[in-house]
């Protein structure tokens, strides 16, 4: 069955590891980005054992200190908790939350772009213009009414996130689909007697799977960024469980005596979302030089 | 070319009947349904709740209450705010013009310095001011809108006092040169991203442009290199540029939301989240759904002006 799928340039990049990492690298801000994030990682998994603070420890009586003071290398909140073990855990949730998301904005875009592009017909229309709908609303909003029927917490914000980021893979899927069903290759594994499932997963897929891992780098990079909003704004994660976003919902009061309450987060933030999208175009060059 | 345009309204039309049965079903998934504006208030016995239930039919099937829910919609009753009665749509009305300022005025700025910059790095194509604006336009893309505009506040209206920390008049005040003093920041923060965005498209439009038959024909009858960017490629780039106002609208809109919340400002966005904060879910709905209407209204207008615009587009 393997002599069948060798028709994809993508696969072969992908089977080639040495290759595909030596055009991978020459990408210098790719790298870059590769290097911050496995920092941040690192920092996020294995910091807080070398972090003596307990970011849910309330110190009221050392609240707002500045960086470098009072034993704490970044200061500390408004109720005096320490603001670096508070990022190193709310990485671990932010970064968490942003695999996790993608994984399931992936599998679910995968599930209905397969069947809506190998089914068609009445089947596929109806799938695809229920991709265009849930894409007609702006994401925050629509993350945001949908947080009101759910309690907010770590799972439903996960789930809120991913329910709003798989239309791009679905309408990907769904377009290899439609264009292979009927590759001859596909026709063969058919007389064969393969079942239709195992065309689709073993067949099918592989060939989209160039474009689908760009899109998961990049799918990571914007439920980072949406959990950030979602939880500033107050419907996500919720206190006393640091995330980057929810660290920044109360720093705007305190702008002008603790600025450094708003700095931070929102750098980790930052610095993390641009690596994974620089990673994503990086890949999108390697995996896809055609486009 | 009629076709076009019957087949791209009736694909909206699909589009919005799905979209309004997505905000129904949301609305009757809330805990309580639309019945949870009273559930709460002490000395409600049981046949109260039933009366109501009655009274506001939702005692009646599914099918036949979205029925029913949609032809209002239609004929524009988008039902009462739970807080304080008000109809849903005057509310939105009352709130819908400082919001349309934010997104015009810095769609025009985005519009403008975003298609500069593009045009400006695909004939510099590689130099380091197109690397610096492509690199800069993929970090604008990568920072949280709110963040932005925190660091706004804290830098220019904080610590230098150049401009206000929000809101959208001084109390008292009102004037067109106050109310221009206050939108310097909001529209800075909302016009970021949109500048990233108009940047790379355009770059590659023009990319694309320059690399056309007619270019070289142009080039080959001896014209400028100047008259050759400014009357051909730019003129020919520009055409697909009509279709991004419409593809951005769904992002603005979630900017301006953001924007507005950092900024205080009296706009759609603010409206939307205290309607959450109150639980307001006829308000919330109105404008989510209202979102997406104005989302597809949007791309479908930018559709028919591209073809419009663009006669190549009619033959195919």
């Amino acid at each position: 069955m393997t002599l069948l799928t060798t028709t994809s340039s993508i696969d072969d990049s992908l089977t080639k590891p040495p290759g595909f990492w030596t055009t991978f690298r020459r990408n210098r801000l790719a790298f870059l980005g590769l290097i911050i994030i496995s920092t941040m990682v690192l920092l996020s998994f294995i910091g807080p054992i070398f972090n003596p603070y307990d970011p849910d420890y309330i110190d009221i009586l050392n609240t707002l200190s500045a960086p470098l003071s009072a034993g704490h290398i970044l200061g500390t909140d408004e109720l005096g908790r320490d603001v670096l073990a508070r990022l190193m855990f709310g990485g671990q949730i932010s970064l968490g939350i942003g695999l996790a998301a993608m994984a399931l904005s992936v599998i679910l875009g995968t599930a209905v772009g397969m069947i809506a592009g190998y089914r068609g017909g009445i089947i596929g229309a109806v799938l695809m213009r229920l991709v265009d709908a849930v894409m007609a609303f702006p994401t925050i909003f629509l993350i945001l009414a949908l947080a009101l029927l759910i309690n907010p917490g770590i799972v439903s914000t996960t789930l809120l996130i991913a329910f709003t980021s798989w239309m791009s893979v679905a309408r990907l899927v769904e377009g290899q689909f439609r264009s292979l069903r009927n590759a001859e290759y596909a026709a063969a594994a058919r007389t064969m007697g393969v079942s239709e499932f195992r065309i689709m997963i073993s067949e099918l897929l592989p060939n989209a799977f160039g474009p689908i891992i760009v899109i998961a780098t990049l799918n990571v990079a914007r439920a980072i960024l949406l959990e950030s909003y979602v939880s500033y704004l107050g419907y996500g994660i919720q206190a006393p469980i640091a995330s980057w976003g929810n660290m920044l919902n109360n720093s705007q009061l305190y702008l002008t005596s603790a600025p450094w309450l708003a700095i931070l987060p929102g750098l980790a933030i930052t610095l993390t979302v641009t690596s994974f999208n620089f990673i994503g175009e990086g890949l999108r060059s390697t995996l896809e030089p055609n486009r | 070319m009629a076709n076009y345009l019957l087949r791209r309204s009736w694909q909206s039309l699909i589009l919005l009947l799905l979209v309004s049965f997505i905000g129904f079903g949301v609305l009757h998934l809330a805990p309580g349904g639309p019945l949870s504006q009273f559930v709460p208030s002490a000395g409600m016995a049981q046949e109260d709740i039933d009366r109501i239930t009655h009274q506001m039919g939702l005692d009646r099937s599914f099918a036949v209450q979205y029925l029913e829910w949609l032809r209002l919609m239609v004929s524009g009753d988008w039902g009462n705010s739970y807080r304080d009665g008000i109809s849903v749509l005057s509310k939105i009305a009352s709130h819908i013009r400082p919001t349309l300022e934010l997104m015009v005025i810095s769609t025009v700025l985005a519009a403008l310095i975003g298609c500069g910059i593009g045009v400006w790095g695909a004939v510099r194509r590689y130099s380091v001011m197109d690397v610096l604006s492509s690199v800069g336009a993929m970090f604008a893309l990568s920072i949280p809108t709110f963040w932005f505009g925190l660091m706004a506040i804290y830098f220019f209206a904080l610590e230098l006092s150049w401009f206000p920390v929000g809101s959208r008049t001084t109390i008292g005040d009102g004037s067109v040169p106050d109310i221009l003093y206050h939108l310097v920041l909001p529209v800075s923060v909302l016009a970021l991203v949109e500048t990233a965005v108009w940047a790379q498209f355009m770059r590659s439009a023009m990319l694309e442009a320059l690399q056309q038959d007619y270019i070289r024909t142009a080039k080959a009858k001896g014209l400028s290199e100047r008259k050759v960017i400014w009357s051909h490629a730019i003129r020919n780039a520009l055409l697909p540029m009509i279709t991004l106002v419409g593809l951005q609208f769904p992002i603005l809109l979630g900017g301006a939301l953001v924007a507005e919340t950092v900024f205080s400002w009296p706009g759609m966005g603010r409206l939307f989240m205290d309607s959450l904060e109150y639980r307001d879910y006829p308000v919330v709905m109105g404008i989510l759904i209202l979102s997406a209407i104005m989302t597809m209204l949007g791309s479908l207008i930018a559709d028919i002006l591209y073809v419009v615009a663009d006669p190549r587009i009619r033959v195919n």
